[in-house]
């Protein structure tokens, strides 16, 4: 598999988060390789997105330690660690609405420009050079998503897998090197979750590792590299695809064999 | 069609005074542009960040106060007095942007009033260094070289420069990776921080920037009306503020600038038009009639009914 001799990029040990007295997450452990595409599942309530908001800053948690490329990333607020090269998605489709797709992946782009505040008040002519060259960024990762001839609508006037697309395209517009996808294909149809299988997999050729969740095992299994499989807050196996799908825990915690309602 | 526009609507700007000599005319025009910059530097948090600040007398009141002040007590110039007054309303800015840092929506709309309370109070009550109640009189007109800008057609000009800076500083900020933060944090706050933007950095920079231009617009009024009293703080003048971003159109550049000109000709004509009596309701019933019909503003209605005839 990917990444035997490779130095850990992500590694997340013993995470803890609580809500009020429930234990989202109850200590987990687990580490993405660089340039694989990791997948976390687990039943409703498991506490992949949890996870994932820990990870990102979103969440403070009880207890445990993050760390991207040696440097703990706990207590980072969103933005340092974007800053960082950890860039999110978020679950439900999350967009600027009422903006053209163009600004959206333009915000997106915020960290590669430079221009502070006396810049742009003096009107310097460096601040031109970079909004063109911004421009021309935001241009080539639209069509990289395949949404140039929807550049100029508003983002929430798209269809929704239209709309997924574009927070795909804001997310890699700040040059992530790690990428976490938030279930990418929800309500999407089986065709519109090819597209972005084939989108993940041209990300990964990019060089950027990926960590997602997702329910939709037909396009877990048909993309991963690694899966992790979280059940009440732990991990409860990990391994390639192959191994997963057939792994007594897993299977055990998906068909509730021992009672268990998730 | 608009350049020409815009063209005309410069060479109507620049030579208004000598087309429009009647005094009551022109002191109605200087006060639409003073409140032209209040409504672009209220428009850069309404309109652009989204956040609603309900105490934006209180930057125009520190402005003139402060601009009154270092001429009268310290005979400071007024060309220094002027800049003297915008830092310190910046400087107001940025207090109270840190302050509502973790605040949004209405908590941030309570705070901005309150502090338009307290400084409110401290200028009724610090009477040595505001006089009280009783104001400050005398506060010198600005002078340029041998010149006195006293005169009305000459103030206009002043008033004038200080709309095109305000509108300058508006427009190259809003198209840029600032005005874009200030965007997103409107629009999609956690998916902005997700991209690296610094919303809270964003937040305090806006607050700073449109508390500086509201205390550009106090120190214009200062030197225009020459005196300086407690009635700067009045709710009434950050509720006037609010109605010509919205009439005009927040979030727009040009929108503003035409709604301060619209509300500020709009109860002058009605005093005119009609008695004491109807003025308040008549103004009441337009703007009603004008957010139902336009909701979105004046400028945003013209943009859609251009893009509709084009299309």
């Amino acid at each position: 598999m990917a990444g035997s001799a490779s130095v850990v990029t992500l590694a997340v040990r013993d995470l803890a988060v609580q809500f009020g007295g429930v234990a989202a997450l109850g200590g987990v452990s687990f580490e993405v390789s660089p340039g694989t595409i990791t997948s976390v599942i687990g039943p409703n309530g498991a506490g992949k997105t949890t996870a994932f908001n820990a990870i990102t800053g979103y969440l403070r948690p009880a207890r445990g330690e993050i760390t991207w490329d040696g440097a703990p990333l706990t207590g980072l607020r969103p933005s340092a660690i974007a800053r960082r090269g950890v860039v999110r998605t978020f679950q439900k489709t999350s967009v600027f609405p009422s903006l053209s797709v163009a600004d959206n992946v333009t915000i997106g782009l915020h960290l590669r420009a430079t221009a502070g505040f006396l810049d742009v008040v003096l009107g310097r002519r460096r601040i031109r050079d970079e909004e063109r060259r911004l421009a021309a960024d935001a241009e080539a990762i639209i069509a990289f998503v395949g949404l140039a001839h929807r550049r100029r609508e508003i983002a929430s006037a798209l269809p929704y897998g239209e709309q997924r697309l574009v927070e795909l395209a804001v997310a890699l517009a700040a040059h992530p090197r790690l990428l976490l996808l938030d279930e990418p294909g929800a309500g999407m149809t089986s065709g519109e979750k090819d597209v972005v299988s084939e989108l993940i997999r041209k990300i990964r050729g990019r060089g950027i590792t990926v960590l997602l969740v997702e329910h939709d095992m037909r396009m877990v299994m048909g993309i991963s590299d690694i899966v992790i499989v979280l059940n009440h807050g732990r991990v409860i196996a990990e391994g390639a695809p192959a191994d997963i799908r057939t792994h007594p825990d897993v299977i055990r915690a998906y068909l509730g064999t021992t009672g268990d309602r998730a | 069609m608009i350049r020409l526009a815009r063209g005309l609507g410069a060479l109507l700007a620049l030579t208004l005074p000598f087309w429009l000599a009647n005094p009551y005319f022109l002191h109605v025009v200087i006060m639409a542009g003073i409140f032209g910059v209040l409504a672009l530097s209220l428009n850069l948090l309404l309109g652009y960040t989204g956040q609603l600040s309900l105490g934006h007398a209180a930057f125009f009141g520190i402005g003139a106060y402060t601009s009154a002040l270092l001429t009268l007590r310290l005979e400071w110039s007024f060309w220094l007095a002027l800049p003297g007054a915008v830092a310190l309303t910046a400087l107001a800015g940025w207090l109270i942007g840190r302050l509502a840092l973790k605040l949004r929506g209405a908590y941030f709309v309570l705070v901005t009033i309150s502090f338009a309370g307290v400084i409110s109070l401290v200028s009724v009550n610090w009477m040595e260094l505001t006089n009280g109640p009783l104001g400050l009189p005398g506060v010198p007109a600005p002078e340029l070289g041998p010149w006195s800008l006293r005169a009305k057609s000459a103030y206009y000009y002043l008033v004038l420069a200080g709309v095109a800076l305000s509108y300058l500083v508006c427009a190259r900020l809003v198209g840029s990776r600032i005005g874009r933060a200030f965007l997103a944090l409107r629009e999609n706050e956690p998916l902005a921080e997700s991209v690296g933007v610094d919303v809270t950095h964003y937040l305090v920079l806006a607050a700073v920037v449109s508390a500086g231009l509201a205390g550009l617009a106090g120190g214009l009024y200062a030197h225009y009306t020459r005196f300086v009293s407690p009635e700067v703080f009045l709710f009434t003048y950050t509720v006037t503020m609010v109605v010509m971003v919205v009439a005009g159109g927040k979030g727009t550049l040009a929108g503003p600038l035409v709604g301060a000109l619209l509300f500020t000709a709009l109860p002058e004509a009605l005093r005119l038009a009609t008695s004491w009596q109807w003025q308040m309701l008549a103004y009441g019933v337009l703007l009603v009639l004008l957010v139902f019909f336009l909701p979105r503003g004046i400028v945003p209605a013209l943009a859609a009914w251009r893009a509709r005839r084009a299309s």
